[in-house]
């Protein structure tokens, strides 16, 4: 009797198991054998003819040399610090423009027009980059853009946007911060919609003004959002938005300085120099930092608010 | 008591009233946004419909004075590379997708099953992948060395099928919205785990399948990253991979226009409207997600409350 349930219970295993077959197979070839490949970083990585892994496995050990070889160049220290201050100000200045827009489209006396904000703003999350390179491209080409056109016919001279990096800085942010605000806005109006409308009633009879009902009712209601929110964007800090970097600039040389951060660093190691071995060590190290990145911000988030946690 | 109502009333009356200046300002700034937002596309719109000798002579202007189809004329007789692309990304969009659907849904509902003995490995395999990877090196070495993937359309298909995240989410789903007991009873009524995945959980889930379809139609669409790493092959072109080629290069669209002879193909080139030609591709590649998207939009929208029950 007793077998024939436990017969019956194997039964059911299954066809769960082969559900999660084709998942699970996915699961180990993309992420991780690619796991394994991480010793490609402490290896002069050479391609084999008899394959994958006769190359990882034949391919001589070099200890630390590639990451020796990484860190003494200029180059880590300058991508990891673009990337994480580009990171740094999108958290900062995208969430305070995200919140207020929220804010402010939820106040707005003429709801049909915060909607038709509201699909606006949302719009350049749904283009890729590539198009939003163009978009960037009819304002910023030297030959016929047209900020070269109004600086031609106020009488200055013209500028070559594409070779002077002191500019650049400016359009990344704002134009990661443009095409992400509707997003955030649209999760953060999410939340305001669901503030219970008992409490702004109770604060009108009391006679609070519109100012007073943001700042005790509104915000301390999305504070918890924002917290949870940030604190995974920091998990986060360490990997670039690869298409903001890697389009928009349109890999011009004179900007590396300020476009070149961590992804488009390994990216360009792999591909253009071919340096395998040591593009690998970069890609280990930002995955390294970036899991204790991670870790460490979810065991904060855990303190706040453990339901928002990711484990 | 009657004086006492209305000045309750009056004090509603106040306290609903608006900082006139406030009000304008906010909806100024939002304005202004929105339409920084909108512009740029309108503007390409506008470029893709100008003469190309009157942007030589005045660059790109809102309000070209010699307007002209040549742009568009110019496609449809040279342009069989954009009827390639385009099919190519309908067909990745909709296997991709649909192949996505499947292998999440088959992995989430497997880890939703309370009975499943393997649960507890299974999901922290699929979360683990959330903290650490391989990278970018690793993986583009697996994709060429091990699957020989370079160049074919299963490297515009499998890297972007199967993401954690979405399993996570739909899993949550699953656990919310489909009762244990109705699983159950499907079973005493001798219908097997696919029987019960396809008639039961998939038709009350719906809601979470379309979340997720419309994040993995967008990431198809628009999707140049896995052509930049792994193809080369002109017939293998997506659209925005060709957006991205012909910005450069715009022979591209040309050269690969198989049924013309080399004197014809010079002539084409020679007579190419460069700039305008461009925008109209991007008007024409970017079509299909700006008529899809008041749709995309509004489902978006409750799909992230649906992706809110986690994250």
């Amino acid at each position: 009797m007793i077998n024939k349930i436990k017969r019956n219970m194997l039964k059911r295993q299954i066809p769960l198991l082969i559900m999660i077959l084709p998942g699970a197979l996915w699961l180990l070839i993309y992420n991780y054998i690619p796991m394994l490949g991480v010793v490609i970083g402490f290896k002069d990585f050479k391609y084999s003819r008899k394959g994958f892994f006769h190359a990882l496995f034949s391919s001589e050990w070099v200890g630390f040399d590639n990451f020796k070889f990484l860190f003494h160049t200029r180059d880590a220290f300058l991508v990891t610090k673009n990337t994480l201050l580009y990171n740094l100000s999108f958290i900062i200045l995208g969430t305070i423009i995200a919140v207020v827009f929220a804010i402010a489209l939820s106040r707005l006396r003429n709801q049909r027009l915060a909607k038709l904000y509201q699909t606006g703003i949302f719009l350049p999350y749904f283009m890729s980059w590539v198009v939003v390179s163009y978009f960037l491209n009819v304002f910023l080409n030297p030959e016929y853009g047209y900020l070269n056109n109004i600086l031609i016919s106020m009488g200055s001279d013209p500028i070559n946007w594409y070779t002077e990096a002191e500019y650049w800085p400016g359009f990344l942010i704002f134009m990661g911060i443009w095409k992400n605000t509707g997003y955030s806005a649209v999760i953060y109006l999410a939340t305001i919609a669901g503030i219970d409308k008992g409490y702004y009633e109770a604060a009108m009879l009391d006679g609070a003004s519109e100012w007073q009902q943001i700042k005790h009712i509104t915000i301390p209601s999305i504070v918890p959002l924002i917290i949870v929110l940030t604190l995974l964007s920091i998990g986060r800090i360490f990997n670039a938005d690869f298409g903001l970097f890697y389009q928009l600039p349109k890999n011009s040389g004179p900007l590396y300085p300020v476009t070149n951060v961590l992804d488009t660093y390994i990216y360009r190691a792999l591909k253009y120099t071919g340096d395998i071995g040591m593009s690998a060590a970069a890609g280990l190290y930002q995955a390294v930092v970036g899991c204790m990145l991670i870790l460490i911000s979810n065991r904060l988030v855990t303190r706040i608010d453990s339901e928002k946690a990711l484990f | 008591m009657k004086s006492s109502k209305i000045s309750i009333l009056n004090r509603k009356k106040k306290a609903m009233d608006l900082p006139l200046g406030y009000n304008v300002t906010i909806n100024i700034i939002i304005a202004l946004f929105c339409l920084s937002c909108v512009i740029p596309f309108l503007f390409i719109i506008i470029i893709s419909f100008t003469d190309e000798m009157f942007i030589i002579e005045n660059g790109y202007t809102f309000f070209p004075k010699v307007l002209s189809l040549n742009a568009y004329r110019y496609i449809s007789e040279a342009g069989s590379q954009l009827f390639q692309s385009y099919g190519i990304t309908i067909f990745t969009t909709v296997a991709g997708t649909m192949l996505s659907l499947i292998v999440i849904g088959f992995y989430s509902y497997a880890i939703s099953r309370k009975e499943f003995k393997f649960r507890k490995f299974f999901t922290f395999m699929c979360f683990f992948t959330m903290l650490f990877n391989g990278g970018m090196v690793p993986t583009y070495i697996v994709m060429t060395q091990l699957l020989h993937l370079k160049d074919t359309i299963w490297a515009l298909i499998l890297p972007l099928m199967v993401n954690a995240w979405f399993i996570l989410i739909l899993k949550t789903y699953f656990t919310m919205t489909v009762p244990d007991s109705l699983i159950d009873s499907a079973r005493i009524d001798g219908a097997g785990e696919f029987r019960t995945f396809f008639q039961i959980v998939i038709p009350i889930s719906l809601p979470g399948f379309a979340t997720i379809a419309l994040f993995n139609t967008l990431n198809y669409w628009n999707d140049w990253f896995q052509s930049l790493l792994y193809i080369t092959d002109p017939s293998l072109t997506t659209l925005q991979y060709l957006l991205m080629k012909i910005e450069n290069n715009m022979e591209f669209m040309i050269n690969n226009a198989s049924n013309l002879g080399g004197g014809e193909s010079y002539l084409l080139l020679q007579n190419i409207p460069r700039s305008t030609t461009k925008m109209a591709m991007v008007v024409l590649c970017t079509g299909p997600i700006i008529l899809a998207y008041p749709f995309f939009q509004r489902f978006f929208i409750k799909g992230l409350t649906v992706g809110a029950i986690k994250g």
